[in-house]
This record gives structure tokens, C-alpha cells and sequence, in this order.
């Protein structure tokens, strides 16, 4: 017999990520690695986790393989529970036909039967293209507290950026009177986080009607939100202090994966009490060789270095050969920078081979851009990729 | 043809009290991330054993902490997996009544229950002081193939690179590969050929071995079992040449773990394909490296801080260097934590040492400084 849920999260990680371009060709934006040892969706499943909230749905759709694969039966992250834990919702054949996901609206009204089971009074919708850490149950405390309908979290951002994001017009209690999708001229600085809570019933409710709709996008932020917003139902923003970074872009992700840098950096992972779970291989001690350099770097297990890393951020398993260089760039697992390769202000996706002497993007004060390598890209020995350079091309 | 383990967790505590105070041999840290069962441990899984019985004698309160339910090895199964077997001690009128077993061929005996009711045709024995990556189903294979009652693993070791300092068997074989003879010696010099007590032997004979251990009220392993069949059973030693140390004291393991740094010991230890060695998940964020961080030569664990210059080390998780601490020749176990400016040399810290700023301690390769856990200097 099925016990009842307080709080069920939904986590959206479907996207392509196609801003990401090399990075997300064979993987979705979520599996993305991030900061050596993480991929961009162990942060919400933690966050989830260290909340309390063990009931995950993680709706997929985009390259879903790498991302099942990583979920698996959700033991990293302690979600292989008995009743509840993390599952993988893929859209599906139903009844009435297939359909794909349309809109992150329609996800989540496809999957209204797994909310269902659990007959939570609350759904958290969350995505998988954010680094931050959150405790989700002090959010979920402020919407019981001003007993929303639905509660959107929000953080400052710089007004001159505030166009990038869903824009937030708040009373002074924190109730939400006026909501602009990516507006020209914003009048407010509390930019959406794409985290929302809402009241299951509430929730289904318009779910249903946007689905009637077909005129609709069936999007939260274009869609569901303005919608609510307009019938004047119950809507506040939930003020968010802390780090959050939207790691959607290129320049983005090699930014977030530098805030992980300096003797005071932007974005502290060293905290026992809110730990980030992700799934690793068993892998031995980082080795640092002798004649090695290594500096304002982050490194984890299996990598190996003979050379000087500078600025930068390695995945498991990164080897970087003797006279070898690699500065400002980020270097996913598995990846092979050969005897005095020089790699500056680039990322590298897992699997790639820089082979001997080569050089690939520039030095970063002078660069055009951040070269990017896609997956298992192989550089022949003594070749040149230049500054911003994309590959393989053909994406 | 299936494989059961067994491992005896405790044999040799006396060797290395320093580390052993507060857990057994199978839970001492080594190797930046690993404890020393994680070796026999790995060992089986990557050689298709999925039962593995663990024999414990006293405090391995820290062993079953980090054993868990076995998942980390892939031996949290409904069938099989990971049985920690605590001693068996009788409440009732009987020769085993409160007391604790006192040698390998007693607790074996204790353990007769779990070797009886699992179903593998083999057994593989280990102890956890070996530090090895093996196939043990090259060994089965050997067994059956000889015809051999017992197989015993042997490692022909470099005194001079693997200093033993306690006594261990000494094997003398023939040219077919049987044991003619051992004594129980610490080994001088050369390169002779010692037993590393990891043994393959059919189940039904282990089980054969126990009763009539019991019948004749035999008392020693050495003695009783090994001694007097040498003439009437075939005993075989499998000789391994893969890279191989043994811990039998603290200056061995200090010599045992310094080996490390070497591609040799990296190579042949943790880098086997489809060998790989397990242990429990920390979760440990990735090391960092300050701007002023200088390590060379030296094997680093995840969620260590490094802002000093680190030579020749070992370092475990969590461990924190801080500005201008010079560590050589060190190892420091999980999140010892090492103050500005400190300078030490040949220094051993167990666990959540602390060793505030300016302090400079040095011991020496044969002699290392050892500090005691969660001690402050």
C-alpha cells in the first residue's frame, strides 16, 4: 500500500543544450561534467537529497543514454529507495498516441500519473542546466508559510542582464503582481531561477487547461506562469542568497568551472554538511610527477600530471605528459594531453587526445573565444586548433 | 566451477600496534583512499567470487563502518555478497565458551557454518597484510590443474626492497612446483620465497580439513595442518610475480606505501585493466591546488587543500597543507590537518591529526615519526 508524499520533484532534463554545441552532440545539457567530478545534474539531485525530498521524476528526451546510464538506480545519490527514489521518465506511448515532450509544461502534464501515485500536496519543478546549492525545504516552508499557490524562486541578477531572464515584479510581502518573460526594459532585478513549487491541485488544474489550449507553447515560463499570474491566483517569489549559475552557454560553463578557483572562490564545493553525490568509477590517487606543476587548479582521482597545469579544472583521469602545458581551461575525464602539448583557454570534452607538441586555443588574454573539443575528438600530433575554434565541425 | 572468499581481518594486528589500537589490520588506511581489505577484497570481485565471508576477532567497529552492506564492491547481493563473520563465541558449557578464537586454524573453524552452507567449489583464503592485484582464477585454474590438496600463493621478495621484520613462512618447493618444506623465519637476505597466506582450497576439503581438526583437537595452522601433511597431502605454490608488498610493521609500512610512488607499483596496482580496486565512496569535492602549492612526486586523494610544498608524499582525503608548510617523505592519513609554515619530515599522522602552524617534527626513513589519531602538535 503507497504511502503519501509531502513533496515530489520533478527535475527537467530533457533539453538538447544546443548552445553547448560539441559538449551535448551524444549527451543531454544535464550529463554535461562540471568541476572534475560532477555532472550539471548531481546539483539539483543533491540539493533534492540534503532537502529531504527523495521522490525524483527526471523527465528526459534529448540523447537520454549517457543520462539513464548515469542515473541509474539512483544509489550515488542515496535515491534507491524502496518507495519513492529517483526515476527516469521518458515520454511514452499512451491511449490516445505518442507524443513527444512539447513544452516543459506538457512534460509534466504527461507525467501527471507519477505525481499521482504519490498523492503529494506539493510538486518542486526543477531543472538541469543550474549549479547552485539550495535547501529545497526552506523554500517549500515559505510557500506553506504564505500559503501560495505557487512559489517561484528568485534571485538578484545586475540590471543590465536582468533581459536575459524571466523578470519578477514583486510587493513588498514577496507576492508576485507582474511576471516579463526576457523583457527589453525590466523593471525589476529578481530574475526567475526556473525552480518553482507549486500546489499539487492548483498545479493540475492549469496543467489541464493549458493542455486544452492549443494555442499554447505548453511552457511554464510563456505559458502556465502569465496564465496563473492573470487569475490572480497566489503567486511569491522566494528570495534566493547565494550562488546559482545558469551553465547553458560555453563561455558560461568555462566561467562556473573557473569559480571554483582563487583562495576564495565564487563557488565553494568543501562544505561536509551540504555534499554534492555524483556516480564515479573506481579510480586511484591523482599522481603529480615529478618536474610537475601544478597551480590554482582542480584535480581528481586517476589523473596523472608530468607537466604544469595553470588555472584549470581536471576531470578523472586526465593525463598531462611530460613539458606538457594547460592553462585556464577546463578538462573533462579521460582525456590524454600528450608530451609538450600546450592546451590555454579551453574545454575539453571526455575522451579527447591532444597529441605531442600540439597546440590547441590561445592564450586567454589574447584569445579570440574558447576552443572547444568535442568527445573523443582526437589532435593529431603537432597540429594546431586555433582560439575558438568549435569541433568536430560539423555540428 | 564457483568460488567463495574468505578473509581473515585481524591476523597480524600485533604487528603494527600503532595503527591497529583502534581497528583491525583489514581497516588500516593505505594507499591515499583504500584500506588494506580493499585489496583481497577487489582481488575477488574482479576474479567472479560474489561471496565473501570476513572473519573478525575485536574491535572492527571501524571495518564494518566501512564495509557497509558491501555495495561498494558489488557485494551487496541477495545471494552471496559480503557476511561479516563476528568470533563465535558459545554462551553454553563447551570448549569454545567465552572465549575468543587465538590462531587461523580456529578461526577457520568458527567460520565452519558459512563454509558449509555456501555453495561455491572453491575457497579462497586471505589475510589483509598483502597488498597485491591478482587473478585468482589463474590460481583456481593452477589448483585444479595440479591435482593440489592446497595452493598456496608465494612471492619471491627483495629483502632489501621489502624489508619484512616479523616472522613469515619461508617456502622451499620442488621443480613441480610442491612444498617440500617451510620454516618460519624473518627472511635476512636474498630473495626467498614467502607464503602471503593467500590459499585456494575445494570447499569440501576445507570442510574435511575442519573436522579433522576438530577430531584430533589440532591447534596450529603451522603445525598441525601444514607441518604433518607436507608428506602425505600435495601442497602447491602458485608463485605470483606481479608487484607485491607486505605491511609487518610501521617502518614497512612506510617503506610499503613510499613504494607507491614508483609507475611500477601505479602501474601493476591500479592500473589493470578489468582489475580495478574498490573501496567506500567519500564524496570528497576534487583537490585543489593554490596559486602557491608545490607537489611533486607524490600521490594526492580528493578533497584535500594544498597551499605548501608537498615532496614525495602520500596524502589522504581531506587532508589540508597550509602557506609555507614544507611536508617531505609524509604520510598523512584522512583529514589530518597541517598548519602555515610547518615542516616535517618522515612523518606517519593517523586520522584528524592536527599540527599547528610553525611546528617541524622529522623522523627518518628506517625510524618514522608516527602521531596517533586526532592527536594535536
Amino acid at each position: 500500500m503507497f504511502k503519501k508524499k509531502e513533496c515530489v520533484a520533478m527535475l527537467l532534463a530533457g533539453g538538447q543544450g544546443s548552445r553547448l554545441y560539441a559538449l551535448t552532440q551524444k549527451t543531454a545539457k544535464p550529463a554535461v561534467s562540471f568541476g572534475g567530478k560532477y555532472r550539471i545534474i548531481d546539483f539539483p539531485l543533491s540539493n533534492c537529497v540534503n532537502s529531504g525530498i527523495d521522490t525524483v521524476g527526471v523527465l528526459t528526451q534529448y540523447q537520454p543514454l549517457q543520462l539513464n546510464d548515469y542515473i541509474g538506480n539512483g544509489l550515488p545519490w542515496d535515491l534507491d529507495r524502496n518507495y519513492g527514489g529517483v526515476k527516469i521518465l521518458p515520454p511514452y506511448q499512451g491511449h490516445g498516441g505518442a507524443d513527444w515532450y512539447k513544452g516543459t509544461a506538457n512534460a509534466i502534464w504527461q507525467n501527471m500519473e507519477f505525481i499521482n501515485r504519490y498523492d503529494p500536496k506539493y510538486v518542486i519543478i526543477l531543472s538541469g542546466d543550474h549549479i547552485y546549492k539550495m535547501d529545497y525545504a526552506k523554500m517549500l516552508a515559505y510557500h506553506k508559510e504564505k500559503g501560495a499557490d505557487c512559489t517561484i524562486a528568485v534571485i538578484e541578477v545586475p540590471i543590465e542582464e536582468a533581459s536575459r531572464f524571466g523578470i519578477m515584479s514583486t510587493r513588498e510581502d514577496g507576492q508576485i503582481f507582474k511576471f516579463a518573460e526576457k523583457p527589453k526594459n525590466p523593471e525589476s532585478t529578481k530574475a526567475s531561477m526556473g525552480i518553482y513549487i507549486f500546489t499539487k491541485d492548483v498545479l493540475e488544474k492549469y496543467l489541464r487547461e493549458d493542455s486544452l489550449d492549443p494555442d499554447s507553447s505548453n511552457d511554464f515560463g510563456k505559458n502556465v506562469i502569465p496564465k496563473m499570474l492573470a487569475d490572480g491566483q497566489k503567486m511569491y517569489a522566494y528570495p534566493f542568497e547565494g550562488y546559482w549559475k545558469d551553465v547553458g552557454t560555453i563561455s558560461s560553463l568555462w566561467e562556473a568551472n573557473m569559480d571554483l578557483l582563487g583562495e576564495e572562490p565564487n563557488f565553494q564545493l568543501f562544505n561536509d554538511k551540504w555534499r554534492i553525490y555524483s556516480r564515479h568509477d573506481a579510480e586511484p590517487p591523482q599522481y603529480l610527477g615529478k618536474g610537475s606543476k601544478v597551480v590554482n587548479s582542480s584535480l581528481t582521482e586517476g589523473c596523472e600530471v608530468w607537466g604544469t597545469v595553470k588555472n584549470s579544472v581536471l576531470g578523472a583521469n586526465v593525463y598531462v605528459g611530460k613539458g606538457a602545458v594547460v592553462e585556464d581551461s577546463v578538462v573533462m575525464s579521460d582525456t590524454r594531453i600528450e608530451e609538450g602539448a600546450v592546451v590555454r583557454y579551453s574545454i575539453l570534452d571526455t575522451g579527447v587526445t591532444v597529441g605531442k607538441d600540439a597546440r590547441v586555443g590561445e592564450d586567454k588574454a589574447t584569445a579570440q573565444g574558447i576552443a572547444v573539443l568535442g568527445a573523443d575528438y582526437k589532435v593529431n600530433d603537432k597540429e594546431v586548433v586555433p582560439a575558438g575554434a568549435m569541433l568536430p565541425k560539423d555540428i | 566451477m564457483t568460488a567463495a572468499g574468505l578473509i581473515f581481518s585481524n591476523i597480524h594486528n600485533q604487528s603494527i600496534p600503532e595503527l591497529t589500537k583502534q581497528r583491525t589490520m583489514a581497516s588500516i588506511p593505505y594507499g591515499c583512499r583504500y584500506r588494506l581489505i580493499d585489496f583481497a577484497l577487489s582481488n575477488m570481485v574482479n576474479s567472479n567470487i560474489s561471496t565473501v565471508g570476513v572473519i573478525t576477532h575485536n574491535n572492527y567497529q571501524s571495518l564494518m563502518d566501512h564495509l557497509g552492506t558491501g555495495k561498494d564492491w558489488d557485494l551487496a547481493r541477495r545471494s552471496g555478497g559480503i557476511k561479516l563473520l563476528p568470533p563465535f563465541i558459545s554462551a553454553h558449557e563447551n570448549r569454545l565458551a567465552g572465549k575468543l578464537y587465538e590462531n587461523r586454524l580456529e578461526a577457520t573453524v568458527g567460520a565452519a557454518n558459512f563454509i558449509r552452507y555456501c555453495s561455491a567449489d572453491y575457497m579462497v583464503l586471505s589475510d589483509c597484510d598483502a597488498i597485491l592485484n591478482i587473478d585468482f582464477k589463474a590460481v583456481i585454474e593452477d589448483h585444479i590443474r595440479s591435482g593440489a590438496f592446497l595452493t598456496l600463493v608465494g612471492k619471491r621478495v627483495d629483502v632489501k626492497k621489502n624489508p619484512i621484520d616479523c616472522p613469515v613462512d619461508i617456502l622451499t618447493v620442488d621443480s613441480t612446483g610442491r612444498l617440500t618444506d617451510f620454516e618460519v623465519a624473518i627472511p635476512q637476505k636474498g630473495k626467498p620465497l614467502i607464503n602471503t597466506n593467500i590459499m585456494v582450497i575445494k570447499r569440501t576439503d576445507l570442510l574435511s580439513l575442519i573436522d579433522e581438526a576438530i577430531a584430533k583437537g589440532y591447534k596450529s595452522f603451522h603445525n598441525d595442518v601444514m607441518r604433518h601433511g607436507l608428506r602425505r597431502r600435495l601442497f602447491r605454490v602458485y608463485e605470483f610475480d606481479g608487484w607485491y608488498t607486505q605491511i609487518t610493521s610501521l617502518e614497512s609500512y612506510f617503506a610499503g606505501s613510499m613504494a607507491l610512488l614508483t609507475e611500477e607499483a601505479q602501474n601493476s596496482l591500479f592500473r589493470v585493466e578489468d582489475r580495478l580496486i574498490y573501496t567506500k565512496v567519500r564524496n570528497s569535492p576534487p583537490t585543489k591546488y593554490a596559486a602557491s602549492a608545490k607537489v611533486t612526486n607524490s600521490l594526492v586523494a580528493d578533497g584535500c587543500s594544498i597551499e605548501g610544498t608537498v615532496e614525495n608524499c602520500i596524502l589522504f582525503r581531506g587532508v589540508r597543507v597550509g602557506k609555507g608548510a614544507v611536508l617531505k617523505n609524509c604520510i598523512l592519513m584522512q583529514d589530518t590537518n597541517v598548519g602555515d609554515r610547518a615542516d616535517l619530515n618522515c612523518v606517519i599522522t593517523d586520522k584528524n591529526v592536527v599540527i599547528k602552524d610553525e611546528r617541524r617534527l622529522s623522523g627518518h626513513e628506517t625510524m618514522p615519526f608516527f602521531i596517533g589519531k586526532g592527536q594535536m602538535v
